[in-house]
């Protein structure tokens, strides 16, 4: 740290956001603020489209027509494009309530007073990961027979025997193993290091315009925040960007088990 | 050096049973209101929506099907109306040369009939003019003869006389040898 242009008149030094900040205690008896939030989330989504899919009318209302947006925005979006056939419908409660339980407990990080990405806390992810993981698995079982399935989802075709040894464990680990891992990891560490990353910029921009005493350490400040407000925005692209991922690929994945070849 | 040992108590890779179970229960939540109520009323309204619009579709395409079935029905009878009228119309026109020959003909014939029934009564009254005559010539000539033998005819200027007496008859008498 630069000591020399920027230094802390308030006696205090800056200490820049770790894990520890995303470890915040119980709001009441046990009750952490993340477990608050996927329970808001929960009654946003069913409360949101409960009540625009009430009436079902042939020619919507404006609430109505808001909830077709959105609903028909995983039903045709990813549904449809990516399992496709006739098939996807039963998927689409399942996609549309991945999507939302993900956007809605996403976006809560940007929102003010609540700023807080549930998924920030891996256990969310983890859970999540895992019911797409047996989601795709069952599907394929259901589809291949329990062998059937393994093979299908570990031999692809057209290779030749002889590599059988290498690329059975290969594909075995990447479809079976590193899928949810990678699923968990992507939405946790994008929320994690986005909610670190404004906390970082924020902070830093507190401690520069209050704390620091210095010649640029109020323009350095003032910039600080300019930056955490443009990285807000960016933040809002990526927990949009993670809905959509972490839904598509659970699809892909169930469009693959469920493919006739690879 | 706390910081360090903070950290790596807090692995945040590390989950919270708590916050699994809760999480997977709350989405398990979400996904069967959505599955329960959610989708089948947006699939409803999707299903009701097709069915009106293609209800609408297959009405429209009904009523056209109407509409193109009248027009040709027009159209036929249109056609066989003006080749009723066009038969009509060869039809009259042949009724009418005909009639024509035939008022032809029949003004020939009667003109004909006319003039034989006239040529007929002339040679008629002629031959009664001149049976008439005959009968008047042969009168007159008696009663000249008559006259002539009667009186003396010894004197040039009274047989002259005579016979101017006579033509002053006659002439008196022309009227009743007028023919009618």
């Amino acid at each position: 740290m630069s000591t020399v242009v920027v230094s802390a008149s308030g006696g205090g030094s800056f200490v820049p956001p770790g894990p520890a900040s995303f470890d915040l205690p119980p709001v009441i008896a046990g009750v952490t603020k993340p477990m608050m939030l996927v329970l808001l989330s929960a009654i946003i989504i069913v409360g949101f489209l409960m009540l625009t899919s009430r009436r079902a009318a042939v020619v919507p209302g404006r609430w109505q027509y808001a909830g077709e947006m959105a609903y028909g925005f995983v039903r045709n979006g990813i549904a449809r494009d990516v399992i496709g056939g006739t098939e996807y419908l039963k998927f689409v409660p399942f996609f549309v309530a991945m999507f939302f339980f993900v956007l809605v407990n996403n976006l809560f990080a940007t929102i003010p007073v609540v700023q807080f990405p549930t998924f920030s806390h891996a256990g969310y992810a983890y859970a999540l990961a895992i019911i797409s993981w047996i989601v795709y698995n069952t599907v394929g079982i259901r589809k291949h027979g329990f062998l059937g399935y393994l093979k299908h989802s570990t031999i692809p075709s057209g290779v030749p025997v002889a590599i059988y040894p290498l690329i059975i464990p290969m594909e075995f680990a990447s479809n079976i193993i590193f899928r949810p891992i990678t699923l968990a990891l992507r939405l946790f560490a994008n929320m994690f290091a986005g909610h670190l990353l404004i906390m970082l910029f924020a902070l830093g921009a507190e401690f520069l315009l209050i704390e620091a005493s210095g010649l640029i350490a109020k323009p350095a400040g003032v910039l600080t925040f300019a930056f955490g407000i443009a990285i807000a925005f960016l933040e809002i692209l990526v927990q949009v960007l993670q809905a959509y991922v972490f839904t598509f690929l659970t699809a892909m994945y169930i469009a693959g088990a469920l493919a006739e070849e690879h | 050096m706390t910081l360090i040992a903070a950290e790596e108590q807090l692995n945040p890779l590390v989950p919270h049973p708590s916050e699994m179970i809760l999480g997977g229960v709350v989405f398990l939540i979400i996904l069967f209101m959505v599955w329960k109520f959610v989708t089948p009323r947006f699939e409803k309204a999707y299903a009701d929506r097709t069915a009106a619009i293609e209800g609408g579709l297959k009405e429209a395409a009904e009523a056209q099907d109407k509409a193109k079935a009248a027009l040709d029905e027009y159209t036929q009878k249109l056609a066989e109306a003006r080749h009723e009228a066009a038969r009509i119309r060869e039809k009259a026109t042949e009724q009418g040369a005909a009639i024509i020959a035939e008022l032809r003909a029949e003004a020939q014939a009667e003109a004909r009939r006319i003039v034989d029934q006239a040529q007929t009564q002339i040679e008629a009254e002629r031959q009664q003019v001149l049976a008439q005559l005959r009968t008047e010539i042969g009168d007159l000539s008696i009663q000249l003869a008559d006259r002539i033998v009667g009186e003396v005819l010894d004197d040039e200027v009274r047989q002259r006389r005579i016979v101017e007496r006579f033509l002053a008859e006659l002439e008196e008498q022309e009227p009743v040898g007028e023919v009618r």
